[in-house]
């Protein structure tokens, strides 16, 4: 009903559609309603010089959970017929720019939307988009990213990520400063004025108008060259069996005693993570109960340490730890792969010492002394 | 540029057609608004707890006035929608999936007892396993049953055709329930801009729900559904197949109305024909899998390909005489099912079967095809369109299909 055949020979020639995508990568529950803000603007502004446009969120992502990486897209075409090319999919093979919310994400995302891990670029154009809303520098971001299969550019727009709730929404401008920063690297699809303009009859609030400006003019980018970026990463990806091949009745091999999921490891929901002080460590067992992924494993030795590859960074083990500062929370940015430290403890205690420190800003106390002086 | 509105907020007010970026589900509570809706009983199940959502969101917003009862299950919510339409109210209802299925006894007896309730199915994979994309057999499971079953492509489709139920649904030659596909995710949960109509256009559109003497109210003493035998069992069946013969012209004349008062809804009420001026064969299928392959068409007419689409809006009443009328034109249709049909005839899909049938009676019959693509809301992308496009081709240069050639599979790893 919505388009006729009259309109299809009038508006664009076979093969012709045009259209632009954009994603954005977002922690799940915490930035959903900041991802939809984010996508709706895109589509409304370009509505301003009547393009038409299709928001939606990868369906495969819901019901969210607390930070698991999820995605949400805008595809924006200037008129009805093109934009079908964009439409009844679940996200859109290529995009022209991927907006992740929080620079951690850029470390490569799993989901519960898709097989595997991704890098953070991976459904981006040759020469196309990865936006990220950071403090880091670009050039600090790229060390963190997977080793580019093809060049692109990584723009920064400052600030941090923004974490909301399930049910408020935390009214920062950071959406605003996303829409300017993309009206930056889109000039054709979203010229600023528009988003200005959109987003001042929309809210009718200056101070919002002022925050698309701010991320216009403050976004920064480097391009990032085919082979740049790290490789340290995991490579975790599938085969999908087919029918001939799959168990029949709905059967999968369930994990055995012991067993760690080797197809679904949820790390990269990871903002931060815990990084444990052996030698304070009372052996209490607190985090090992309460974790809710069950990532700690006993040593020999009788101390808990933590599989990287299981842990969501949830905090918990932190919290409910007995010793000051034994368990730190620590920004999932600084560390560049998931091994395991126990066996540096292990092996070369002052090593791991040192590294305790490096990482955590705190001084590493031996277990004959109590924890109290750690810093806070 | 038409008015933009933030998800209908001003559309309450508004006495010109405004235009908000919503998706399937929050199109639907839009036409629950404007439908003026009485009642509506609703029961979480993905994608249709979208519309559920939405509407929660305007009632709360103070923007829809409308009993709005939570119910323990799917068929308590299809019970209670049952009752308040017997008793005078206009309702509103809907699911998916399995949770459709929970509510079948509820919806198995809607049809005899000729209640218009309108219900949106969100299609939905049956359960096990949890999928949640689209597939329509879970609409399809109503098809004997008495219901009318209209189908969508898009956004501004689903509000149109929900106002297009209330008013066929509720026309005293018909009095028959109605229940609208809608394609889970990519209709459901995708925003689009949509016109929303002015409440006095719609006013214009849908008179008042009126049962008549068949209310049921202590002024008009009437039982309904009292215990009935093989005396008269037949008799009612034949009243219901009567008021579905009778829903042809009342869609006609539906159609015709709004179109005139809205400048929506194309040529033919029940066929949505795109490109077939001078095609040789046509793809056939119903919701929103007419997108990727008009995107197809596009791309093969470019190649000087001459294909086209036809696709389906109501499958019940199941139009015969405008499917016959509009496919002897061509030399192959390949008929896309986003269902199957275990054990069938051809071991192909429901559509497919009833396409086949439909043109049976005809002296010359094009080939029909049948292809399965897209169950459990598998994206059809642009090679499984031309896979399908290749094999109809094929069909309409030899004219007739192998022995035991009939359903092809589209998408499905090996
Ligand atoms: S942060 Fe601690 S409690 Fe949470 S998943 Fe990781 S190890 Fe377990
Ligand atoms: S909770 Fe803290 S002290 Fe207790 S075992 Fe774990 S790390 Fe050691």
């Amino acid at each position: 009903m919505a388009t006729t055949e009259k309109t299809a020979t009038v508006a664009v020639k076979p093969g012709e559609e045009r259209l632009v995508s954009i994603e954005v990568v977002y922690r799940g529950i915490f930035q959903k309603t900041l991802a939809q803000r984010i996508c709706r603007g895109v589509v409304l502004a370009s509505r301003r010089r009547n393009y038409t446009g299709t928001a939606f969120a990868r369906y495969g992502d819901s019901p969210e959970r607390n930070g698991v990486p999820a995605k949400q897209f805008a595809v924006v075409a200037p008129t009805d017929l093109e934009l079908e090319a964009g439409m009844a999919k679940y996200e859109p093979a290529v995009v022209d720019v991927s907006v992740a919310v929080d620079d951690t994400l850029v470390k490569g995302i799993e989901s519960w939307a898709w097989y595997g891990r991704q890098p953070i670029w991976k459904p981006v154009r040759d020469n196309g988009f990865v936006l990220v809303t950071s403090n880091s520098t670009p050039d600090e971001l790229v060390q963190q990213t997977d080793k580019a299969e093809r060049p692109y550019t990584l723009a920064v727009v400052p600030g941090g990520a923004s974490f909301a709730g399930l049910w408020v929404y935390k009214d920062d401008h950071t959406d605003y400063r996303v829409l300017g920063a993309l009206a930056r690297l889109l000039p054709d699809w979203l010229p600023i004025e528009d988003v200005k303009a959109s987003i001042r009859e929309s809210t009718k609030d200056e101070a919002r108008v002022v925050s698309v400006q701010f991320g216009y003019d403050n976004v920064r980018t480097r391009e990032v060259k085919k082979g740049e970026g790290t490789d340290a990463h995991e490579k975790l990806q599938f085969e999908k069996p087919g029918w001939t091949k799959m168990r029949e009745g709905i059967i999968v091999e369930a994990r055995k005693p012991g067993e760690r999921n080797p197809f679904y490891k949820k790390y990269t929901a990871r903002t931060l993570r815990p990084v444990v002080n052996f030698d304070t460590c009372i052996k209490c067992t607190m985090c090992w109960l309460d974790c809710p992924d069950e990532c700690f494993e006993v040593t020999p030795s009788g101390h808990y340490e933590v599989v990287y590859e299981a842990c969501i960074g949830c905090g918990i083990c932190a919290q409910v730890c007995p010793v000051k500062d034994c368990i730190v929370m620590v920004d999932e940015l600084k560390f560049t792969d998931n091994t395991d430290k126990f066996v540096l403890y292990d092996k070369q205690p002052d090593a791991y010492r040192q590294w305790f420190t490096e990482m955590t800003g705190l001084p590493a106390i031996g277990s004959d002394k109590p924890a109290a002086t750690g810093g806070d | 540029m038409a008015t933009i509105i933030e998800k209908g907020q001003d559309a309450v007010s508004s006495q010109i057609e405004v235009e908000a970026l919503v998706t399937g589900c929050e199109a639907i509570a839009e036409a629950i608004r404007l439908a003026d809706v009485d009642v509506m009983a609703a029961y979480p199940i993905r994608p249709y707890d979208g519309v559920m959502q939405a509407a929660a969101k305007l009632i709360a917003d103070g923007k829809m006035d409308v009993e709005y009862i939570v119910a323990d299950g799917e068929h308590s919510q299809f019970e209670i929608v049952k009752h308040a339409c017997a008793v005078g109210a206009r309702v509103f209802v809907g699911s998916s999936g399995v949770g459709w299925f929970y509510a079948m006894e509820a919806i198995a007896v809607t049809g005899g007892l000729r209640l218009p309730v309108v219900a949106i199915c969100g299609n939905r994979a049956l359960d096990d396993p949890g999928a949640f994309g689209t597939e329509h057999n879970d609409s399809l499971a109503v098809r004997d049953l008495g219901w009318l079953m209209p189908w969508a492509e898009t956004a501004q489709e689903s509000l149109d055709l929900a106002l297009m139920a209330w008013r066929v649904g509720e026309d005293k030659r018909v009095s028959l329930p109605v229940a609208i596909g809608l394609d889970g995710a990519f209709l459901t949960h995708s925003q689009t801009i949509v016109k929303i109509p002015t409440q006095d256009a719609v006013n214009k559109f849908l008179p008042k729900y009126d049962l008549g003497n068949r209310l049921l109210h202590p002024d008009n003493p009437i039982t309904i559904a009292p215990q009935v035998d093989q005396d008269w069992l037949m008799e009612i069946r034949r009243q219901n197949d009567a008021a579905m013969r009778r829903a042809q012209d009342v869609i006609r004349e539906a159609h015709a109305d709004f179109k005139r008062l809205f400048g929506r809804g194309g040529d033919n009420p029940f066929l949505d024909e795109y490109m077939t001026d001078d095609a040789e064969y046509v793809f056939f299928g119903q919701g929103t899998l007419a997108l990727p392959m008009k995107v197809a068409i596009r791309r093969l007419r470019a190649q000087g390909h001459k294909v086209g689409l036809v696709r389906l809006k109501w499958f019940r009443p199941f139009p015969t005489a405008d499917i016959v009328k509009s496919l002897l034109r061509f030399k192959a249709i390949g008929v896309i099912d986003r269902d199957y049909s275990f054990g069938s005839p051809n071991y192909g899909g429901v559509l497919y079967h009833e396409v086949r049938s439909a043109l049976y009676s005809q002296p010359k019959r094009p080939v029909v095809l049948s292809f399965i693509a897209g169950l459990g809301g598998r994206e059809i992308d642009q090679n499984m369109a031309t896979q399908i496009f290749e094999k109809t081709k094929q069909a309409a240069e030899k004219g007739s299909l192998d022995q035991g050639d009939t359903c092809t599979w589209i998408g499905v790893r090996e």
